[in-house]
């Protein structure tokens, strides 16, 4: 009995990893065959390899620059949250009043604001600012976007460092800004890659305001710049998907590497409390 | 001079306060203020971009529920929501109790299985287009195969919701999966030990021990899922761009369409209130369900 469920379970396991791996499968054979092969797209192609799809993708849909911009809107972003996020966490974590209780209370609200249900205003506001089609005005949204969740990784963790090692350096005359930049900055490591990852993935995978702050085709990022490209090649889905495919390598070659981090860092963001 | 009087503020506790000022600024200036200006807006009739608006008091929030439109995407939305979420946890719970087997291997399985979590669902969009598109497309190649007509996916209504909640679900069941992992690794052992000992049979402790260990992972998984299902909005603007007509938007794509398509700023702004609400009223829902448990435990 316990058998039949097992083996059953297995063949569930193995169905969805093969479904899992599919839409990476056709979405190579797709781009490595020329838009006149008009084989099954199950089939790989008989005469070879075609990279012009790639070569397609890189001039005419810009991918590399979109790269360039998104790594630049990324990493500044990433920075900011985690370097603002831990200094938030620290007083949160540490004061016992009403400020900080109340603070939590307001980040928490701040998250169950879903990005798209502020568009208008949002949008409005950066028009103002002129910051739209800039770095500048993408990297604020970004930030504020994804420190909510660094601030509560951070003051978990925090919460759990024992406080005599503070007070020690208290009595050693140091100020909180020391302790901060000197303690507590340099053992939060493992938090941080947590942060790191799921910042970084989330706002490397973009689409929502991105869409709506970012038009200009020499500005756009990664994710704008495929879905613009996919809509606009309706009859050659072999660059748009090509496109895609450069669009997905680093998070598949930074996951291959930092497997563990991804699930870890998932997992630590969900219990948030 | 200036170095001792630093030295010194930042001895005192209250310099506490200084830390979180830079989040909070983030904030209100990108969060609260659009908020509240949202608010504002939605009890007009702007267009967005002109300076001219009237004071309409509650007309869009009516004309909203008159709206059949609104209505289907409404309907969509909760339907993508609750859709995603109950196959997720299904799948996800099924995969975790495999996974937490001896199975040979399962790290590769788990680490593919999770992989399209990271992958951005506009990419995932295209993936999925080339399998669901009318000519060439791989789905219909296999149904051709089984000597079926060609199948629409996408044009029609019914079908393409049901794939965009397919592959919303497909895509991020590997969240629920590493959820419910972690949920039963953290089972002690001596717990289906005892009951073993005690005569109970596999049922019964899967029954009354995983499952009721497992509540933290159900709360936080569908809390996930369900915020992210209600806030769709990639996927539908890479497979169908919310067509037919306006049949397959969410709200959060509907609310991009009013405003810079049909020009009423202030309507997507009452539509944007009505989705924040509703993220809120479920959320807090769902986290007083975990803390009521807590209490009982």
């Amino acid at each position: 009995m316990k058998k039949t469920w097992l083996t059953l379970g297995i063949i569930f396991v193995v169905i969805a990893m093969l479904v899992q791996l599919m839409p990476f499968y056709i979405a190579t054979t797709t781009a490595i065959k020329p838009k006149t092969d008009l084989s099954s797209r199950w089939d790989m192609p008989e005469d070879g390899i075609y990279l012009e799809n790639f070569e397609v993708a890189i001039e005419r849909g810009k991918i590399l620059t979109a790269m360039k911009n998104s790594a630049v809107v990324t990493v500044v972003s990433v920075v900011f949250v985690c370097f603002l996020g831990s200094l938030a966490a620290y007083p949160l974590a540490r004061m016992k009043n009403f400020a900080s209780k109340f603070i939590t209370i307001f980040i928490l609200g701040v998250m169950m604001v879903p990005p798209l249900s502020t568009l208008v205003p949002l949008l409005t506001m950066m028009n103002k600012l002129n910051a739209v089609n800039t770095y500048f005005g993408i990297i604020l949204i970004m930030i504020t976007g994804q420190l909510p969740l660094s601030i509560f990784l951070y003051k978990n963790f925090i919460a759990g460092i024992p406080i005599s090692l503070e007070e020690a350096a208290r009595i050693d005359g140091a100020n909180y800004l020391q302790i901060y930049k000197n303690i507590i900055f340099p053992i939060m490591k493992p938090v941080t890659a947590s942060v790191v990852i799921l910042a970084g993935t989330f706002i490397w995978n973009d689409y929502q305001m991105s869409l709506y702050m970012l038009t200009s085709s020499d500005k756009r990022t990664i994710t704008t710049a495929v879905g613009s490209f996919f809509s606009q090649n309706g009859s050659n889905l072999g660059a748009a998907t090509a496109a895609a495919l450069i669009g997905v390598v680093p998070i598949v070659v930074a996951y291959i590497f930092l497997q563990k981090y991804f699930m870890k860092g998932m997992v630590d963001g969900a219990v948030k409390g | 001079m200036t170095k001792d009087s630093k030295t010194s503020f930042f001895s005192k506790q209250s310099s506490l306060h200084l830390f979180y000022i830079p989040a909070m600024l983030l904030f209100i200036c990108f969060t609260l203020v659009p908020l509240i200006w949202g608010l504002g807006l939605s009890f007009t009739d702007w267009d967005g971009y002109t300076a001219g608006k009237h004071f309409v008091a509650f007309q869009n929030y009516t004309d909203l529920f008159k709206d059949q439109y609104f209505i289907e995407v409404l309907t969509n939305t909760l339907i993508f929501g609750f859709g995603c979420t109950i196959l997720q946890q299904l799948f996800g719970l099924i995969l975790a109790l495999v996974l937490d087997s001896k199975l040979p291997g399962k790290a590769v399985f788990r680490a593919i299985i999770y992989l399209p979590v990271l992958v951005s669902p506009v990419i995932m969009g295209i993936m999925y287009y080339l399998m669901l598109q009318y000519n060439y497309g791989a789905l219909n190649d296999i149904v051709v195969l089984l000597g079926h007509e060609k199948v629409a996916w996408l044009s029609a209504k019914n079908t393409a919701l049901m794939w965009i909640v397919i592959i919303n679900t497909i895509q991020f069941m590997g969240i629920s999966m590493i959820l419910y992992l972690t949920g039963l690794q953290r089972i002690p052992k001596t717990y289906h030990e005892a009951a073993s000992i005690d005569g109970a049979s596999s049922f019964q402790k899967f029954r009354h021990i995983t499952l009721p260990m497992l509540y933290p992972a159900f709360v936080t998984s569908i809390t996930i899922n369900l915020i992210g299902g209600l806030k769709l909005f990639d996927i539908i603007k890479v497979l169908t761009n919310g067509k037919p007509a306006y049949s397959t938007n969410s709200i959060s794509t509907y609310i991009g369409i009013t405003y810079q398509n049909q020009q009423r700023a202030g309507y997507a702004s009452a539509m944007g209130l009505i989705l924040f609400m509703m993220i809120m009223v479920f959320t807090l829902v769902l986290n007083g369900l975990m803390k009521k448990k807590e209490v009982d435990a």
